[in-house]
């Protein structure tokens, strides 16, 4: 009832061919858009901004770029982790060497530092596929982390490979509240968010998602793999890398080579795959729940008042997000982004049957 | 969650936080690891601190009659969780925070002066923080990876007969592959250049688990001594390959972080002879020991095993605690005996730490630790430490006390620190913001 | 040169002993088609199984005699990883028939969470120490003929023993067994096999019973070389370049993969890593894996991979 289409009629193909063709759907993007701009940094708590925001905001991103690579090319990596690293520290350099280097534009440099790397570890897919790719990716994770520990220039000499910024701002406005770090979080994911869905509308997306489907039958008819696949490496790594920035310029303001561990490397994937592969709101559901529910597993104790040992209480955490991974897998494993579409496919028929 | 859920939360929070001020309660913040590769290690040292504050409110009723609350956090040695903990903590009035790991502590370092509130990072941390003219509101109490490289370095040298005898010696470092393990390194360095020893750096990859490449470099260069800087599983690992390869564990000398029971027991004989740093003394004999078992453990309330009270990094989670109550009774003196005290409070008692040999009495820590005194500039208050030696079943000190050598420490702090504030674009401070 | 040859020693040694966890992988993956994430979990389980029940079993039993305690406590473990296997199949992988490969991936990975968070919770995160009597001090052989002589591991060398006895046996099973050819079977197509009247269902619980196994004897193995603590399912990492190296679907290719990456881990760390600052072993082993791969992206002993279009 609410969400028919009856008599949105198009007249040209700009308006067919548009992201949100249905008024309802641009009427709650916009409803979205301002809850998210101007509501919540005037009423949520500190607590909500700084550790559940943000942290979903970067993460969402990072996980946006894997699921361009591994959901709409079909190329699983499970290197993230360390095009974040790149992308960090080469952000970090650029900041830290030159003297009044903007703010935007290390950050861009240091995604493209981590394009190049992910182009570079991304020339074996080339000859590799499946889960022999997965696992050769891993070969860029563990020499990422050690490149970090080990070279010292790439960390401007530090001591202990421990990295700090301070001090951050754009165009003259500080960066330093947990308001102006959200909102400059939240820009960016939305600039990058609205980028990716148009770039997976397009000729490159729709090659993409032939690889991934049929990689020989596509380059039959004339996709070159190459071409394609590389692509989906550097721009997945592009934005893979401008998140890792965020991460450790906006979130942890200090951080070392651990901070993208193998650990977040896997995270993010799980994010991609309760998400919902090949899905660009996929991407932003998954990161909610990877975020959010570790934290509310590991606060339900208190909240009830029930005095848990907190050895027990973050096994019991690591047993509970194993098997809601498992029983979300087995209930959709297309993710909640095909729930979601479920849900709207519903709700335009709503309240009649058929 | 709903917008009018939300901006009740915010009232409440705010509420919380002016409410803390005046609630009755000093609340510490534990975070701890008890998960993870670094368990073993973790679980002691976590246990000795919430032993040590039970005891407080069950013996004494609190500090000056103001009860202590606490909440363990767990971080698992995770630099991101670290954060998050912090964060959650904070607004419940926490006035210090021991992060249990140098590389949280490198987080920190940046958001705590923001927030207000005191790092206690006793024995571990950022060398650099030593010098409290920078580093207003970081405390390496007791020592730092500078202090403890320079006294293996003197120890060493008194084995071999004068330190001039190190000459041409070999001495390999194998460490632990994070900012924990690589920060003695500038200290180790500037030494083997002061006596002409060769210094082997070998890395071990976080955690630590599998350490057979690092021993057959090892056995492949002969090193007259190791020093083993590991921490949690590494320990182990390290000593039961030290015994596949034959290499003799009485020169092998481990830093205060790998020298405690975890480390050896489950290699037992094979790690006889193998020597490392302490501290504190271990026992219970010491009267905050005793105290603890009479306060908390006969009355069923205590956090771990019984077995483990009076182990190393049980004592040292316990000296941790009681120097923090300490900072807050002196706080109290200055600023209101009977009252909440907030960080910055906190941070000026642990700044003017006094504790000679009467006090050390009074608090039952006699015999565990020496006299330490804190000051403006001075933000270790005392690097006394010993070695000892595990003979298969128990560990015995063999060595007297050794104090760092100022001569050499103090350049390196003032340089290290100059530079982190130039870095940083953070002043020295003022005589009169000392005096605050 | 004498140093070279231990060097040498040493990496066949632990390349044997990491190709005891790759055969769980290859084992799952055989006979399943998916790639078991929970292997170093399992590793660990058992472990942990194994060494508390030794633990325990005296104060229960009031047995003392070591061999016997080891054996009660092996066979107690064996049990426990039967159930385990069992839960696996039906809670996670009957359901998930016929997913894609990442979906089942992911479950595993689900999978190995649990496992950890509850392995700790049943047996506890300290290190425990697991006996089963190997010789700890190494011996020098050679010492005539070269100078020094060559340091040898008697721990490893008797782990590698056991490690070949394994694949050995497990190589017999698959070939000659009429449940090692219902495995095969399954692996090749899980809807063909259920067309045919394999249970799939008893055919996965044997398979991730016999991965328990191998998991269970991996983790005697390491476990008494390491300790047991939850850092023991790291190792799983280090055995994964020679899952691939050796082929998904080989039990001899997990062997000579094993052989490879531990010599090539060993001398790249001795030789090389010196020069570029040491601790490049894991990565190391990552690339030599993915060198190979680029000469046969099917692994070296692994079945072609043939697309239909």
């Amino acid at each position: 009832m609410l969400y028919r289409e009856n008599g949105q009629f198009k007249t040209n193909y700009r308006a067919d061919q548009q992201i949100f063709p249905i008024l309802q759907d641009r009427i709650g993007i916009a409803i979205v858009l301002l809850i998210a701009f101007v509501l919540v940094p005037l009423t949520a708590p500190e607590y909500l901004l700084r550790a559940i925001l943000i942290p979903f905001l970067i993460l969402s991103l990072a996980a946006l770029g894997l699921n361009i690579l591994v959901g709409y090319c079909g190329q699983i990596s499970l290197g993230t982790g360390a095009f974040m690293a790149v992308g960090a520290y080469a952000a970090y350099n650029f900041q830290a060497r030159i003297d009044g280097f903007p703010l935007l534009l290390s950050l861009l440099c240091g995604g493209l530092c981590a394009t190049l790397v992910g182009v570079a570890f991304g020339i074996p897919s080339l000859r590799i596929k499946g889960l022999y790719l997965a696992v050769a990716t891993l070969a860029a994770q563990f020499f990422v982390d050690w490149a970090f520990l080990r070279i010292k220039w790439l960390t401007n000499d530090s001591t202990s490979g421990s990295v700090s910024v301070a001090g951050l701002q754009i165009f003259g406005l500080r960066i330093e509240s947990p308001e102006q770090k959200y909102l400059f979080c939240l820009a960016i994911v939305a600039v990058f968010a609205l980028g990716a869905k148009n770039l997976v509308r397009g000729a490159i997306g729709r090659e993409w998602m032939a690889i991934r489907d049929m990689d020989v039958a596509a380059s039959v008819i004339g996709i070159r793999p190459m071409y394609a696949k590389l692509t989906a490496f550097a721009v997945s790594s592009f934005i893979v890398g401008v998140a890792g920035a965020l991460w450790g310029f906006v979130y942890l303001g200090t951080w070392e080579p651990a901070a993208f561990s193998i650990d977040r490397s896997f995270q993010l994937l799980f994010m991609v795959i309760i998400g919902g592969l090949g899905s660009i709101m996929g991407s932003f559901f998954g990161a909610a729940f990877i975020v959010v529910l570790p934290i509310v597993l590991d606060n339900l104790p208190y909240w009830f008042g029930i005095p848990v040992d907190t050895a027990l209480a973050s096994h019991l955490t690591f047993m509970i997000f194993g098997s809601l991974i498992v029983f979300f897998l087995i209930v959709e494993p297309h993710g909640i982004a095909r729930l979601w579409s479920t849900a709207k496919e519903k709700l335009r028929l709503w309240p009649f049957p058929h | 969650m709903k917008i009018s859920s939300i901006a009740l939360a915010a009232v409440a929070l705010l509420a919380a936080g002016g409410a803390c001020a005046q609630s009755k309660e000093q609340f510490f913040p534990l975070l701890v690891y008890r998960t993870g590769p670094y368990a073993p290690n973790g679980t002691p040292w976590a246990d000795g601190k919430q032993d040590y504050l039970k005891m407080i409110n069950a013996r004494d009723g609190g500090i000056n009659g103001v009860k202590i609350t606490y909440e363990e956090c767990e971080t698992g040695y995770a630099t991101d969780k670290g954060v998050e903990c912090y964060e959650r903590l904070k607004g419940k009035g926490a006035s210090l925070f021991d992060p249990q790991s140098t590389g949280i502590t490198f987080a920190l370092t940046d958001k705590a002066p923001a927030d207000k509130i005191p790092l206690l990072t006793l024995g571990y941390g950022l060398a650099a923080s030593q010098d409290g003219s920078i580093f207003k509101w970081n405390f390496p109490l007791m020592g730092s990876y500078w202090t403890a490289a320079d006294v293996l370095i003197q120890h060493i040298g008194k084995r071999e007969g004068g330190l001039d005898k190190l000459k041409g010696k070999k001495i390999a470092l194998v460490y632990h592959d994070s900012p924990y393990g690589k920060e003695p390194i500038p200290m180790l360095e500037e030494r083997s250049k002061m006596h002409g020893f060769e210094l082997i750096k070998i890395p071990v990859t976080a955690p630590g688990v599998e350490q057979k490449s690092a021993w057959l470099q090892v056995r492949q260069q002969r090193p007259d001594y190791v020093l083993l800087w590991g921490w949690g599983v590494m320990n182990s690992a390290a000593l039961k390959e030290a015994q596949a390869t034959g290499y003799p564990r009485d020169k092998m000398y481990g830093v205060w972080w790998s020298g405690a029971e975890p480390d050896v027991k489950d290699v037992g004989e094979g790690a006889a002879g193998y020597n490392a740093l302490n501290l504190n003394t271990a026992g219970t004999q010491p009267k905050v020991i005793q105290d603890i078992i009479k306060f908390v453990y006969d009355k069923g309330q205590g956090t771990g095993p019984q077995a483990e009270v009076g182990s190393v990094l049980y004592t040292r989670g316990v000296v941790i605690q009681a120097l923090g109550v300490e900072a807050v009774r002196r706080a109290q003196e200055r600023f209101g005996k009977g009252k909440v005290m907030t960080g910055e409070q906190v941070r000026w008692g642990l700044e003017n730490l006094a504790l000679d040999q009467k006090r050390l009495d009074a608090l039952g820590l006699s015999g565990v630790i020496r006299p330490i005194s804190t000051s403006c500039v001075d933000h270790m208050g005392s690097s006394w430490v010993r070695v000892q030696t595990w003979d298969g079943a128990k560990w015995s000190f063999s060595s007297d006390w050794y104090q760092a050598d100022d001569q050499i420490i103090k350049p390196m702090v003032r340089s290290a620190a100059e530079k982190w504030a130039g870095d940083k674009k953070i002043s020295k401070r003022t005589p009169e913001d000392c005096q605050s | 040169m004498g140093f070279f040859l231990e060097t040498l020693l040493g990496g066949l040694m632990t390349g044997m002993l990491y190709s005891l966890i790759a055969l769980g992988f290859v084992l799952i993956f055989k006979a399943s088609g998916v790639f078991n994430f929970a292997q170093g979990s399992m590793v660990l389980f058992a472990a942990l199984a194994m060494a508390r029940f030794a633990e325990w079993l005296p104060h229960w039993t009031g047995l003392s005699n070591k061999f016997l305690v080891n054996a009660l406590a092996l066979l107690v473990a064996l049990a426990i990883m039967i159930v385990v296997a069992w839960l696996i199949e039906r809670l996670v992988l009957g359901k998930l028939v016929n997913q894609e490969g990442i979906a089942l991936l992911m479950a595993t990975l689900g999978v190995a969470y649990f496992l950890d968070g509850f392995g700790q919770v049943l047996f506890g995160s300290d290190i425990y120490k697991l006996d089963v009597g190997m010789p700890k001090d190494p011996v020098i052989v050679l010492d005539k003929v070269l100078p020094g002589g060559v340091l040898v591991s008697l721990e490893d060398l008797i782990a590698a023993g056991v490690a070949a006895a394994l694949v050995a046996l497990l190589a017999v099973f698959f070939q000659k067994t009429s449940t090692g050819r219902a495995l095969r079977a399954v692996a090749d197509d899980h809807q063909a096999a259920q067309a045919i009247g394999i249970r799939l269902s008893r055919i996965w619980v044997i398979v991730w019973s016999v991965a328990g196994f191998v998991a269970i004897v991996a983790g005697i193995i390491w476990g008494s070389k390491l300790g047991v603590q939850f850092s023991l399912s790291l190792v799983a990492l280090k055995a994964l370049p020679v899952v691939i190296l050796g082929g998904l679907t080989s039990v001899p290719g997990a062997i000579v993969g094993g052989l490879l990456i531990g010599v090539g881990e060993k001398l790249s760390e001795v030789y090389i890593g010196p020069y570029l600052g040491g601790g490049i072993e894991i990565w190391f082993a990552y690339v030599l894996a993915l060198l190979f791969l680029l000469v046969r992206p099917q692994g070296l002993f692994g079945e072609k991979i043939i697309d239909r279009v």
